[in-house]
């Protein structure tokens, strides 16, 4: 069976990033930055260099990836499941938003 | 360490010897491209600024183009002026003569028309060719050099391959002595706390805080949602979620030197050593232009998705972290860094095959977009409206 590999790039991180497209239902081996390895099943078709869970992920929860935060999640994400512009809003450039929350903290979103 | 250069009046170095047709404003455009079609060894910086604008922007633009003027890839320059532009055609031309560059002028309106201006830039730029034609190369130091990095079309190897390579490089030429400038302020969003963590004192901090502020603040003010803007659609099919994603990869392409100091876009790196920052946008025609104007004789390019453009007077080194788009792209992509992706290639091997390109680069060697002449993403980045 073809194996499948993704990154995590920092131990912070709950993404990872698959160098692969896998269909739903594969298994996925997950390099972390220390190198251990671990495996993870997915729950969506994933595009090359896409983003999988990598554990639960709560409504409203930071995305971690290079140990940084790269958005928000806006609804529970499952470990194995897309990540992506479909379940993370981005927390800068949002002059959707600006106008509502004028003066207060950004990072309340 | 040297690389063999042309030695200019200034006392820099240029890795190529040029004739520059510049148009002074957009609408001089037609006439430029006449000449650069006719003479050998011209090369033509097609923008379209330069009327109907603010004065700041005015001056912005008379800056960038005195500064691409003065590139020492150019041995010489025709401005190919209309006659009524806003840029100020004869600041640029006496400042560039004081340069010490051999410089010419033809005007539109003056020489009587279309045919008559193009005889006439046709003349001129043959005598100029002629003129720097014989230049020999001569060795020169590492350190003369003015190395501009970028990445472009970028998707999830960027961060993780290319950019890191070319941090690699980076921080090589930086303890050389040479100069390296970086940009895309756009691309600092949700990354600018690293970047300032970087900078040589609290002023520099600022500065980037500064840059990051007012580019964020020019995004919202339209009261959207600056997704597909930035990122954009390519970057999204290419993995990238959200504009700190892309910025947090993007800053991985300066290395890990210290940050000197912010350029504002027109200005030139000349006489600076170490590593600085270019308050730019990250589309290409824009920062192409603004880093040549800078004074840099060749540029790292990182891609993913595939960006193929170059500049007339800047030779452009594509460097590709994505092994598929490499293999698709091969005639447009220099280096394949999509092998340190798949752990066959360390980022400091691959890393060491760019700088050994970019010396034979330096040295005169094509790169692909050059020899394809790819290179028509040219335009000025203005602040204010067109009125």
């Amino acid at each position: 069976m073809e194996e499948f590999f993704a990154l995590q790039v920092h131990l912070k991180d709950n993404v990872a990033t698959v160098f692969a497209s896998p269909e739903k239902g594969s298994c996925v081996r997950v390099d972390d930055s220390n190198g251990a390895s671990r495996k993870i099943e997915i729950k969506d078709d994933i595009p090359y260099g896409h983003k999988i869970a990598l554990t639960e992920i709560a409504e409203r929860e930071k995305i971690f990836k290079y140990g940084e935060v790269i958005g928000r999640a806006l609804r529970n994400i499952e470990p194995g499941e897309h990540v992506h512009v479909h379940n993370v809003a981005s927390l800068r450039g949002r002059g959707d938003l600006a106008a509502e929350i004028a003066g207060e903290d950004r990072h309340d979103i | 360490m040297t690389f063999n250069g042309y030695r200019r009046a200034d006392g820099s170095a240029g890795s190529r010897n040029l004739v520059g047709v510049i148009p002074t404003v957009v609408c001089a455009n037609d006439v430029a491209r006449a000449i650069v079609g006719q003479v050998q060894g011209c090369v033509g910086f097609f923008h379209h600024q330069g009327c109907c604008q603010l004065p700041p922007d005015l001056e912005r633009v008379t800056d960038t183009l005195l500064n691409l003027g003065k590139s020492p890839n150019l041995g010489a320059v025709l401005l190919v002026s209309l006659g009524c532009e806003g840029t100020d055609t004869d600041r640029l031309y006496r400042e560039l003569q004081a340069f010490g560059k051999p410089v010419e002028i033809v005007r539109i309106q003056e020489s009587g028309g279309t045919s008559k201006a193009i005889a006439a830039g046709t003349d001129a730029a043959q005598k100029l060719l002629l003129e720097i034609s014989g230049r020999q190369r001569v060795p020169c130091d590492l350190s003369d050099v003015i190395l501009a990095i970028k990445c472009g079309g970028s998707d999830a190897t960027s961060g993780m391959a290319s950019n890191c390579v070319i941090g690699y490089v980076a921080d090589k030429m930086v303890d050389l002595g040479a100069t390296v400038v970086f940009g895309e302020t756009t691309e600092f969003i949700g990354a600018e706390h690293i970047l300032a963590k970087r900078a040589i004192d609290e002023n520099v901090a600022e500065d980037i805080f500064r840059i990051v502020r007012e580019m964020e603040h020019r995004a919202e003010s339209l009261g959207c949602d600056m997704r597909k803007g930035q990122p954009t659609p390519g970057n999204i099919a290419g993995g990238l979620s959200t504009i700190e994603e892309k910025s947090l990869g993007a800053i991985m392409k300066s290395g890990t030197r210290p940050i000197r100091g912010v350029l504002v876009y027109p200005e030139s790196a000349t006489g600076r050593k170490g590593l600085w920052i270019k308050d730019s946008p990250g589309r290409e025609p824009e920062i192409l232009t603004g880093m040549a104007a800078t004074g840099a004789q060749c540029m790292l390019f990182s891609t993913g998705r595939g960006a193929p453009q170059g500049f007339p007077s800047m030779p452009v080194i594509k460097i590709c972290g994505n092994l598929h788009t490499y293999e698709r792209m091969a005639n447009d992509m220099d280096i394949n860094a999509g092998t340190v992706i798949l752990g066959q290639k360390s980022v400091r091997d691959v890393g060491e095959e760019v700088f050994a390109l970019m010396l034979e680069v330096l040295n005169g060697r094509q790169t692909k977009n050059e020899a394809l002449g790819y290179f028509g993403s040219i335009d000025i980045h203005t602040l204010g409206p067109v009125i």
